[in-house]
């Protein structure tokens, strides 16, 4: 039963969103405005009910009602329940469902709180998101019902994929998905814009608080992905170039250059054609990665089983929504004005760097990712690209990127004195050769990229928080704390990232209990190994004791997974965190002489990576709310939508 | 010639489309293929796993007709998930024998007689040196030899249900 609702409640939000697309052509066509409380409450009553028909599927994995297939082939009836709630969108269908519903909720949103934008271009935004929704639903509908049911029903279940069993499934996801479909809204503003030929500084006003909100899901997301990958998987690694990992970056960066760019075109009106290009990228970007995981086109420990007809549906809307945006931008961009001017050596100049180099950066991650399919299609060969190209090719870009944030918020708007700058520069720059004498001083065969970043982490973080020199603390905006915090978690996670590079040190060894191993400034004593049980798996659980000089020693207790449903073996490595860095430990297979591999690293200021992501999303949270109140304030001036 | 650059993020997506369209309709093959598939078993002697069957040589192959040859051990989980799917091969008429890595003679007795004994012989190869000779890198790993002794046919990981058919087709093809 409560799968029928959810199916029902399906069917009906994609008619409404058949009325919503229908009523804003009439309304824009016969330029009828009184049309957009309609349009707007049929966009609220469509995220409504999406929601009902994902709140069904959750419903029905939480009882494990393994007479619908969905659950049947990707739950089990002896698994925790954290992971059947999660479960849900652990799977191809729940996972497809869940990116709809953030579609229509962020759709009704908009509908909801929208009041800054000009009638006629709300309008073609709220029809231009139904239009994205319509085409999912379809997909979900007629290729990807979640809610098909199985007969007989079996009486377990197949159980879910072992790496998934894991808190980080309840929450990665739907935060990475929140940002990535929260981009399409950028996207819809665009269209809509490009439509009513409305591209300007108020538009990019309206716009920011969007994007900015679903750049710090986003942000959120690919930290807590990135933490998720490095205690779970247990490589040790943080970042693996994954074809989905770049999936996530390239939409990141993109709406990282929108961020800048609709900032030059709120304040300066400037930046205008290409901030509706960036803002059509974002959401492309986020829909191509869906494709690529989803169609199984590249492989990952992403990807579902899929079949190819899905990813043709897929295919097909893609070329329908990003292929008409791109062409309503050639054929109208033309018409648009052209913004404002300025020098080069100003605010804007800088934010135009910041664009040309994260476009840039997307373009190498673009280029290294599709890369193999190419090969593949013109040669037949096979191959994978990994992080000797995206390092070399993004790693310096990505440094020059870095020293352009730290000068880019000294300068002033339109026009600025290289000399002035200079001045400005100079605390940080001397912070950073410090910093390169100390690096000189103590890794003098240190690589170049690893020294590069703590050297520059250490100016820009200086750099970061001179704006505030000088000011009213408590009289400076709250965005423009948030801009300061963001840019210092930047350079927080720089630092963390390149002494990660720089200092971590490894130790594989065969050891048998008893024995003590070094590695860094720890002697990890293995103590022995003993089974363990947990819900739906046995273990082999390692018992470490660690020790560093003369303090407490510390237990550890890597462990050696096998699940049952379905068979399937994963290593839980055991970390302990300090405040200079991560002891990381896994333990590995058997030999036959009774010995035990061991893996230990050593990981100084490792945690300073998320600790920066953190602090990036919490800079661009604060931002946010400092744009709202302004909002607020200048509204309670004016008028509201309902009144 | 303004105008053109205008139209020309249209034209990347377009390029990008049709790969992808290609990809999809024409699904390469995913498998890496070995490098061993084609070539001859390297040469190796095997004394025997357990003492109720023969050992296993690269010359109990090249008798003129297909088998199956198996890489497991008693102390790896996927190949007790893979074992069903062994003995329905087995069932089906396929000739199955094994090198067991790293392995103990009792461990081996009660894993198959746990998860069932589709072993016709067992080689012991006790430091994995046959295993490297053959391109293995982990167990539970396949290989279907054709009469002649060539390997026609590898299979990486444990064979799941849906893997069978593949395996009887190679076994099929090696005839």
């Amino acid at each position: 039963m409560i799968a029928e609702i959810g199916l029902a409640a399906l069917w009906l939000a994609a008619a409404l969103a058949a009325l919503q697309f229908v009523f804003g052509a009439i309304a824009l066509y016969q330029r009828d405005m009184t049309m957009l409380r309609g349009v707007r409450a049929v966009a609220v009553v469509q995220a409504l009910l999406t929601a009902t028909a994902f709140a069904a599927l959750i419903l029905v994995f939480l009882r494990t009602d393994l007479s619908v297939s969905l659950v049947a082939a990707n739950s089990h009836v002896a698994k925790p329940w954290l992971y059947k709630f999660a479960g849900t969108w652990g799977n191809h269908e729940g996972s497809m469902l869940m990116w709809v519903t953030i579609l229509a909720l962020a759709g009704g949103a908009v509908a909801l709180f929208e009041r800054r934008l000009e009638d006629r271009t709300l309008i073609a935004t709220l029809a231009a998101q139904a239009t994205i929704g319509l085409g999912f639903y379809a997909f979900l509908l007629f290729a990807s019902n979640p809610f098909d049911r199985l007969d007989p029903a079996p009486a377990q279940g197949n159980g879910l994929n072992p790496l998934l069993q894991d808190p980080g499934l309840a929450f990665h996801p739907p935060t990475l998905y929140v940002g990535y479909v929260g981009l399409s809204i950028a996207f819809s503003f665009a269209v809509g814009a490009l439509v009513t030929r409305d591209v300007g500084a108020a538009f990019a006003r309206a716009m920011r608080p969007w994007v900015l909100a679903a750049w710090i899901f986003l942000t959120l997301g690919i930290t807590a992905g990135s933490y998720w990958a490095y205690y779970e998987l247990g490589w040790g690694g943080w970042w693996f170039w994954d074809p989905v990992e770049n999936a996530s970056l390239m939409p990141w960066l993109a709406a990282t250059a929108l961020l800048h760019s609709v900032t030059v075109l709120a304040t300066r009106d400037g930046l205008r054609a290409w901030t509706v290009m960036l803002a059509v990228v974002a959401f492309s970007m986020s829909m191509i990665g869906t494709f690529l995981v989803r169609s199984g086109i590249l492989t990952s420990v992403h990807s579902f089983a899929v079949d190819p007809r899905r990813g043709a549906f897929i295919l097909a809307l893609l070329a329908i929504y990003i292929g008409g945006a791109l062409a309503l931008f050639a054929l109208r961009v033309g018409t648009v004005r052209e913004g404002s001017r300025f020098d080069m050596v100003s605010r804007e100049g800088s934010l135009v760097a910041n664009n040309l180099l994260l476009s840039a950066i997307l373009g190498i991650v673009l280029i290294g990712t599709l890369y193999p399919l190419g090969i593949e299609a013109l040669t037949g060969g096979k191959l994978s690209v990994g992080p000797p190209y995206f390092n070399a090719a993004a790693g310096p870009l990505a440094l020059i990127l870095v020293v352009v944030m730290a000068a880019g918020p000294l300068l002033r708007w339109r026009r600025d004195e290289l000399r002035a700058l200079a001045r400005r520069l100079a605390v940080p720059a001397i912070v950073a050769v410090l910093a390169l004498v100390i690096v000189l001083a103590v890794l003098p065969r240190a690589h170049l990229l690893p020294s590069l970043g703590l050297i520059l982490a250490a100016g820009v973080a200086v750099a970061s928080v001179a704006p505030l020199w000088k000011r009213n603390l408590r009289r400076t905006p709250l965005f423009t704390w948030g801009m300061v915090i963001a840019h210092l978690g930047i350079a927080v996670s720089l630092a963390g990232m390149a002494s990660e590079s720089a200092f971590t040190q490894e130790t594989l060894v065969a050891a048998r209990p008893g024995e003590v191993h070094g590695v860094g400034p720890f002697a990890v004593r293995f103590e022995g190994v003993e089974p363990v049980a947990g819900p739906n798996w046995t273990a082999l659980e390692a018992t470490l004791t660690a020790t560093r000089g003369t303090g407490a020693p510390m237990e550890m207790r890597p462990q050696a997974r096998a699940f049952w449903a379905p068979p399937t073996e994963t290593n839980e490595a055991a970390i302990r965190t300090l405040w200079d860095g991560q002891l990381y430990t896994v333990l590995g297979k058997q030999a036959e002489d009774g010995r035990w591999q061991l893996r230990l690293w050593w990981k100084p200021f490792v945690t300073l990576i998320w600790a920066g992501g953190a602090l990036v999303a919490i800079g661009g949270a604060l931002s946010l709310l400092g744009r709202l109140l302004r909002d607020r304030r200048a509204a309670q001036r004016g008028k509201e939508w309902w009144e | 010639m303004k105008k053109a650059i205008l139209w020309a993020p249209l034209a990347m997506f377009l390029i990008f489309a049709a790969m992808v369209a290609g990809k999809l309709y024409a699904p390469g093959d995913s498998s890496i293929v070995s490098h061993m598939v084609g070539k001859p078993l390297p040469a190796f002697a095997l004394p025997a796993g357990m003492p109720d069957r023969p050992g296993l040589a690269n010359t109990d192959f090249a008798k003129g007709k297909p088998r199956l040859l198996n890489i497991f051990a008693s102390w790896c989980v996927p190949c007790a998930a893979e074992a069903p799917q062994l003995v329905e091969l087995r069932k089906a008429g396929v000739e199955i024998d094994a090198i067991a890595i790293r392995d103990r003679p009792e461990d081996i007795a009660e894993f198959l007689k746990r998860y069932g004994d589709p072993y016709a012989r067992i080689g012991s190869d006790a430091n994995s040196s046959v295993q490297v000779a053959m391109g293995s890198s982990g167990v539970p790993e396949s290989f279907v030899i054709d009469g002649q002794g060539i390997i026609r046919h590898q299979h990486i990981g444990d064979i799941r249900p849906e893997n069978v058919p593949d395996i009887l087709a190679a076994i099929r093809a090696a005839q």
